[in-house]
């Protein structure tokens, strides 16, 4: 590699990640400025990034299959809220309330998802424009459920619900006490019980298999399609620790926690990250014998060394011991994550793509594109619908009228922050988002208090960066797009 | 067959003639019309006082009205529904801050009669609003030429990012009047600035009578219909007329000479400084200047209220505007006092009604206007 190659592949990457390195200085900056304890802002972060996070993955479908940026996120927090008052009037707590809750608001997200894909597909090309009226349309809608049906229409008894006429949903919904406690109840998860679950599941699985293996009397192998070496990788861990969790104490111990220690967590990812890259190159270099491995897993195993090293830092340190990550919500989204790409390479997830690239072409090829935006529009409504649901039980409160209205702007905010377009999004550009986003949540106001002598002017500042940031990401794409519409009629 | 319906298109029935119209003026339209006269009969019957509703229904037609024809222009020279008027209405304000620093330094003092304080004080507001707006939208519509096809979606961003951003400037703008300043903290602007010391009632208070029970406020509406007729003036002029061609057709007008994105620029400025002319209207009828996010959502206010009159996201008339203007603020103004008749435990009703009106119409537009390509 000359000199040159080098500087301009050096600027290449800088140019691509000018957002999120510019985010990264201003947070660092207000950081510097803010006078906050290491501790306090992690506790604050990774509590904003269980609660978030999900919700800003729900945006990535529609990105990709060419409907932008989706606004319309609204109306699938909107469905979890009509969910979570019916299943509060009817009793639910605890875990199993939410489930009910989960259950409840899948039906209800789908017919809205359907409702938006339809109407987006009458107004192609300004799809954007049409979410974000579509989210205030429904909205009044939503408050002549909340104000008037509820209550007005259908006499509802529990008055501890309703403002004092009768009519009409309080303000505040309280899910943090009895006889509806769901406050953090996925949250509380602990980690025992999702190791007792996944065993037992895996158990169910195997045999399952082999049931129907010696059904169809196929032989059982333990290599190639089918083959049990796959489910072995995952059975037999599983059943080392489920033992372990009998026999040693201290282990046991340590899974009755429903929070890990944020030290523990962040160099368990990066050992992770670590591993899955080693085994990722070890695969390339020896078992496939590619030519030449991906740069890019060196550059993860760097990021992986990077992260620990931070951890060693005595600032770091000290401010992640004091943080507890919550276990399940935290697998929740990494489940998400896995899901997102393991349908991106489904065909279904292909022809979205390429929906997404060029509707031409996608006709052509013989997909039916209409009906592949209308499934994107009811995933990314069903999974913004459980994010809403995430973010509810951390807060232990629905407001009942505010709840959703900002959640389109923040999610597609963090997003954008975390480089992505409108046209290019991925998990990476999530998580980057919510981190850089949220970082910056948290310290404005501390950082303008201290520089400006008002905490409001932070506020606005960060009222200022999320929607500037969306303001630019819609003029670059726009712009973009003209000139390249130039570019071919010339 | 074929012959058969050719000789159907020969000879359009009646009924085919009407369906026609009423596919011209549009569904929502007919919906619009029909809730407005229903909510007047429903008034009646509940006994409610309609000559003073109609002078109501009256001043909120002028206080919008300019608002509303700020979208004329916009939508004429080809940019379409201009959301981001909240760009214009933010130079009014500037505008109107500084007139009321100027008051109270005594710039006006030499006026001694009271109609004319108050006029003084509201053309100063809008000259220096309508300077302001126009730098505003001059930049404004040059992003705007280069981000064609998608200006909704970005127009409305960059209003709201303008307004975040006239958020930081009212917060720290070194003022010395105390109506301007925020009591508790002693420095930055009050969320709502009261403007009787000011241009508060300057237009209403002009030429303003009473038919029985309707109060009749000409000022203002004499502003709102000069506007108009200078609007329409406007649009009959050479360059007005180029205007519009660029618009409708720009491949056209760009072959017979005309500089479309030129054009483009000078709708969007037309428009944004009429959107600080509006809101100084708007705020000396109201009484007093709201600041921050107050104004985060006219721009779909006035987009809908256009929409409504006839207007569609490629052609605007004046007449759209009065009409748009006039049923919107018509239903929203009963509807409020009607509401607290019969459904009296029911709060919000009007905001209801505002948000699904509203946003209905927008996205009605916007399906006819991209229909499936």
């Amino acid at each position: 590699m000359t000199q040159d190659v080098f500087y301009n592949k050096v600027r290449e990457i800088f140019f691509e990640n000018k957002v999120v390195i510019m985010f990264a200085v201003i947070c660092l900056f207000a950081f510097y400025h803010s006078g906050m304890t290491t501790t306090m802002f992690f506790n604050e972060l990774f509590t904003r990034f269980g609660r978030n996070t999900f919700m800003v993955l729900s945006l990535l479908i529609p990105v990709v299959a060419g409907l932008g940026l989706n606004f319309g996120i609204v109306l699938g927090a909107m469905a979890a809220q009509i969910a979570m008052f019916l299943i509060v009037l009817w009793g639910g707590s605890g875990l199993l309330g939410i489930f009910w809750v989960a259950l409840l608001a899948t039906p209800i997200a789908i017919v809205f998802g359907y409702l938006v894909g339809r109407m987006f597909n009458s107004m192609k090309g300004s799809e954007m424009i049409g979410g974000m009226v579509t989210a205030l349309f429904a909205d009044g809608f939503y408050q002549f459920l909340f104000l008037f049906v509820f209550g007005g229409v259908i006499p509802i008894a529990a008055t501890r619900l309703m403002i004092p006429t009768g009519v009409g949903v309080l303000n505040a919904i309280n899910i943090g006490d009895s006889p509806n406690y769901m406050r953090q109840v996925i949250d509380n998860v602990s980690m025992l019980e999702i190791l007792n679950v996944s065993f037992i599941a895996a158990i169910a699985f195997t045999a399952g298999m082999l049931i129907y293996k010696l059904a169809k009397k196929q032989p059982i192998t333990l290599r190639g399609e089918g083959g049990f070496s796959k489910i072995l990788l995952f059975l037999v861990p599983l059943t080392l620790a489920y033992i372990a969790s009998f026999v040693i104490m201290p282990f046991l111990f340590f899974l009755y926690q429903d929070r890990l220690n944020g030290l523990v967590g962040v160099r368990l990812g990066a050992v992770t990250l670590a591993l899955y890259n080693i085994y990722q190159i070890v695969q390339s270099k020896f078992v496939l014998k590619q030519e030449t491995t991906p740069v890019r897993y060196y550059i993860y195993l760097g990021v992986a060394a990077l992260l620990y090293a931070i951890t060693l830092n005595t600032i770091i340190y000290s401010g992640l011991e004091h943080v507890g990550v919550p276990v399940f919500t935290y697998l929740l989204i990494a489940g998400l994550c896995f899901f997102i790409k393991w349908f991106m390479n489904t065909r279904l997830g292909q022809n979205m793509r390429t929906a997404g690239q060029n509707r031409a072409v996608a006709t052509a090829a013989g997909i039916n594109v209409d009906r592949t935006r209308v499934i994107a529009m009811i995933m990314s409504t069903l999974l913004a619908s459980y994010g809403q649901i995430i973010m509810l039980q951390n807060f232990g409160v629905m407001s009942t009228y505010g709840s959703h209205t900002q959640v389109g702007l923040y999610a597609i905010a963090a997003l954008l922050v975390g480089g992505a377009t409108v046209s290019r999004a991925s998990v990476k550009h999530a998580i980057m988002g919510v981190l850089l986003f949220h970082s910056l949540f948290i310290l404005a106001p501390f950082a303008s208090a201290n520089l400006m002598g008002s905490a409001l002017i932070g506020e606005y500042f960060r009222f200022f960066a999320a929607n500037g940031v969306i303001a630019i990401a819609l003029v670059m794409h726009a712009w973009q797009r003209t000139t390249k519409r130039k570019a071919v009629t010339a | 067959m074929s012959s058969l319906s050719e000789a159907k298109a020969e000879q359009p029935s009646i009924l085919h003639t009407v369906q026609k119209a009423a596919a011209d003026f549009g569904l929502p339209r007919v919906i619009i019309l029909t809730t407005f006269i229903m909510l007047f009969v429903l008034a009646g019957i509940f006994n409610m006082n309609l000559p003073s509703f109609f002078g109501d229904v009256l001043r909120r037609w002028g206080m919008w009205g300019i608002l509303v024809l700020a979208m004329v222009p916009s939508i004429q020279s080809g940019i379409g529904p201009n959301f981001g008027i909240t760009v214009g209405i933010l130079g009014g304000m500037l505008g109107a801050v500084l007139s009321i620093e100027m008051r109270s330094a005594g710039v006006f003092d030499f006026i001694t009669n009271a109609t004319m304080f108050g006029i003084s004080t509201a053309m100063a507001a809008i000259v220096l609003g309508v300077f302001f707006a126009s730098i505003m939208g001059a930049l404004y519509g040059m992003l705007l030429n280069r981000v064609k096809g998608s200006e909704m979606a970005v127009s409305v961003y960059v209003g709201f990012s303008a307004l975040a951003i006239f958020n930081i400037v009212w917060a720290l703008i070194p003022v010395r009047t105390s109506t301007l300043i925020l009591p508790a903290t002693g420095s930055g602007l009050r969320q709502m600035i009261n403007l009787t010391d000011d241009f508060g009632g300057a237009f209403d208070g002009l030429f303003r009578f009473q038919i029985g029970d309707m109060t009749v406020r000409l000022g203002l509406l004499s502003v709102f219909f000069v506007c108009c007729l200078l609007m329409w003036l406007f649009m009959r002029s050479r360059l007005g007329m180029m205007m519009s061609a660029a618009g409708s057709n720009p491949a056209y007008a760009r072959a017979s000479g005309i500089n479309v994105d030129r054009m483009r620029i000078l709708g969007t400025t037309i428009s944004t400084a009429l959107g600080a002319v509006g809101i100084i209207i708007y705020a000396q009828s109201f009484g007093f200047l709201q600041m921050y996010n107050a104004p985060q959502f006219y721009g779909f206010t006035v987009v809908a209220s256009v929409l409504i009159g006839g207007a569609t996201v490629k052609r605007a008339r004046i007449f759209d505007v009065l009409l748009g203007a006039f049923l919107f603020n018509g239903i929203l103004t009963i509807a409020l006092p009607l509401a607290n008749v019969m459904m009296p435990d029911v709060p919000g009703v009007p905001e209801m009604l505002r948000l699904i009106i509203t946003n209905g119409i927008i996205l009605y537009a916007l399906s006819k206007a991209k229909g499936g390509r």
